[in-house]
């Protein structure tokens, strides 16, 4: 019987969403291609996790080793390099996360499977893999075809596909015996670590004023202060900003960043590459401001407005002290 | 510290109009500005700063046409020594599979005790390049690299996780590390680096220079090909508010008042 793999992903004793996400995706292929679909756990003292999995798969494999406890990209290859080789899946999905931006394009050098990575749909053309991808910040989509395999892997973007409520599968959970033999010297996992909190917590804000590349320069950021203040809220940005150290970490919404959901979130010069979107996507009320009509941001918001911020800002930031006395 | 730094030249897309190359398969580059890739701008930096600390080498390598000289360029004046090119019609269509086989050609047989890569590319944006490289070189990796220590035959990294979480790894060298922005300040590169940068030989390898036959590259050597691209389609779309900028932003504050924001 052909399998359609998924890998498990978890960290700090939680599956992660994508996992789920991905088994809905795989759920859907599995069944067009006629596959089993098998979830692959690794790691250690993960019981929990497997009976969680075997209501969304048809069949859960699991190594538990202690070596595998915390992600290690090497220990995660030796071993997934053991499975896909014996057991040929059709597929093997991996999250475009931290993780699978480390695991996946060596396990697929080393298997000599073709790759795509970051994808926003894929699907089996008879025998073709096809995928979608996002190019050009998001500005851009590429319909790609892999080359013809038996066996593909496929890193999916998260927060693309939605995860469905399983119907449950009671799937078999099987146990396989750990293939490392070694330890693994080259590479150490030694700790997580997470920044200091600040003294503002953007994640319990109601009014978010965001700013990101358009801002331009650190001498322009009283433009967008001023805004945040008349309006009661906290300054936030998108990546490039902490990255120039014009904010500190814990501003930066995004993947990487803080998940925020407040009342109103107020877009400034960003152009709204994926990793920022899904940390703000689901608050009440977006109000994009750039001069990039085809800036991705624009698909995000509710409202928008195609201007130079510069003169938006502060207009919007007078009308409201207007309005306020 | 002998450092390989591999670069891309890239197209400036963030604020610029994209149109569809009539072949369906590209974008046209004609009125794009082209520059070093973010993410491996930063990894030049890192490597300088490298070099500065512990003495060494640093080598930036690209594979692109003669227009990635000024990218070259650019890493020479931040401080690299050496610069190498990798150009034949042949690599035409390779996807990141294929371009890092011409790197790994390259590479292996120069001495080097880190390659730095940035974690992806602004354009295609496959975060692949760094990992398959360091899988065909046989030596270890570590992607989304905030902070590097060095030790005594190792480093010590801080590596960029989701939600604002980070961990921290060691890695034996020789390593390949993929580089995340804001690791460092690129500094700033004065008219003078430019024009000592500009006197610097850069060495230009080609398909049999590398020891690459036409099968490996291009799209036969490539894990996936591209079969059309297209501008994303309308799932959602902003109301977008007309108007002077005084009539736009009282749209927008009566908005918030009917929602009662303000």
């Amino acid at each position: 019987m052909k399998e359609l793999f998924v890998l498990a992903e978890h960290r700090q004793g939680e599956l992660r969403d994508i996992t789920f996400e991905m088994l809905t995706k795989g759920m859907e292929l599995s069944q067009k291609i006629n596959a089993d679909l098998t979830a692959v756990l690794l790691g250690h003292n993960i019981k929990e996790f497997a009976k969680k999995l075997a209501d969304h798969a048809k069949r859960v494999l699991i190594i538990d080793d202690a070596r595998l406890e915390n992600f290690n990209a090497e220990a995660y290859q030796r071993v997934l390099f053991h499975l896909i080789s014996e057991r040929k899946p059709s597929l093997t999905l991996i999250g475009h996360t931290a993780f699978g931006v480390d695991l996946a394009p060596s396990l697929a050098t080393e298997l000599n499977l073709p790759l795509a990575t970051d994808c926003i749909d894929l699907d089996f053309e008879g025998e073709k893999l096809v995928v979608i991808r996002q190019v050009y910040g998001g500005k851009v989509n590429v319909k790609a075809s892999l080359r013809k395999s038996e066996s593909y892997i496929v890193t999916l973007r998260p927060a693309t596909f939605e995860a469905q409520e399983p119907k449950p599968q009671d799937g078999d959970i099987v146990k396989i015996a750990s293939p490392l033999s070694e330890d693994i010297t080259c590479k150490r996992f030694i700790e997580y670590f997470q920044p200091p909190a600040g003294e503002v917590d953007i994640t319990k804000a109601d009014i978010i004023v965001a700013i990101g590349r358009g801002i331009k320069d650190a001498n322009n950021m009283p433009v967008v202060e001023k805004l945040a203040e008349a309006l009661g809220g906290v300054l936030a940005c998108s990546r490039p900003i902490v990255d120039k150290g014009w904010l500190p970490n814990d501003r930066q919404v995004g993947t990487s960043g803080k998940i925020v959901k407040p009342k109103l979130y107020i877009a400034i010069g960003i152009s709204g590459q994926f990793q920022h979107i899904s940390g703000m996507k689901n608050s009440d009320l977006i109000v994009a401001i750039n001069k990039d009509s085809k800036a991705p941001i624009f698909r995000a918001a509710d409202y928008g407005v195609v201007e130079d911020l510069f003169k938006v800002v502060p207009s919007l930031t007078n009308k409201i002290l207007e309005e306020k006395h | 510290m002998n450092v390989i730094v591999c670069v891309k030249h890239v197209p400036e897309t963030a604020e610029a109009e994209i149109a569809i190359h009539e072949s369906g398969k590209r974008i046209k580059t004609e009125d794009l500005v082209f520059d070093i890739n973010e993410w491996d701008d930063y990894a030049v930096e890192e490597a300088v700063l490298l070099k500065e600390k512990l003495g060494g080498s640093v080598t930036a390598v690209t594979v692109g046409p003669e227009d990635a000289d000024s990218t070259l360029r650019k890493c020479l004046a931040r401080g690299a020594d050496r610069a190498i090119r990798l150009t034949d019609k042949a690599f035409e269509g390779s996807d990141s599979y294929a371009i890092t086989k011409i790197l790994y050609k390259t590479i292996k047989d120069l001495p080097f005790d880190l390659i730095l890569t940035g974690t992806q590319a602004s354009d295609d944006g496959c975060a692949q390049v760094g990992v398959v490289l360091a899988e065909l070189l046989g030596i270890p990796h570590v992607t989304m690299v905030k902070k590097v220590e060095t030790m005594e035959g190792l480093v010590k990294v801080n590596r960029e996780l989701e939600g604002g979480l980070g961990e921290v790894m060691e890695v034996k060298l020789p390593a390949l590390l993929a580089i995340q922005t804001g690791i460092n300040e690129p500094r700033y590169i004065s008219i003078m680096g430019i024009r000592k940068a500009m006197k610097k030989e850069i060495k230009v390898l080609s398909l049999r220079d590398v020891g690459l036959t036409e099968e490996e590259v291009g799209e036969s050597g490539s894990w996936i090909t591209v079969e059309k691209m297209f501008i994303p389609p309308v799932e959602k779309e902003a109301e977008i508010l007309t108007g002077g900028v005084d009539e736009i932003a009282t749209k927008i504050v009566e908005t918030l008042r009917a929602k009662g924001l303000i």
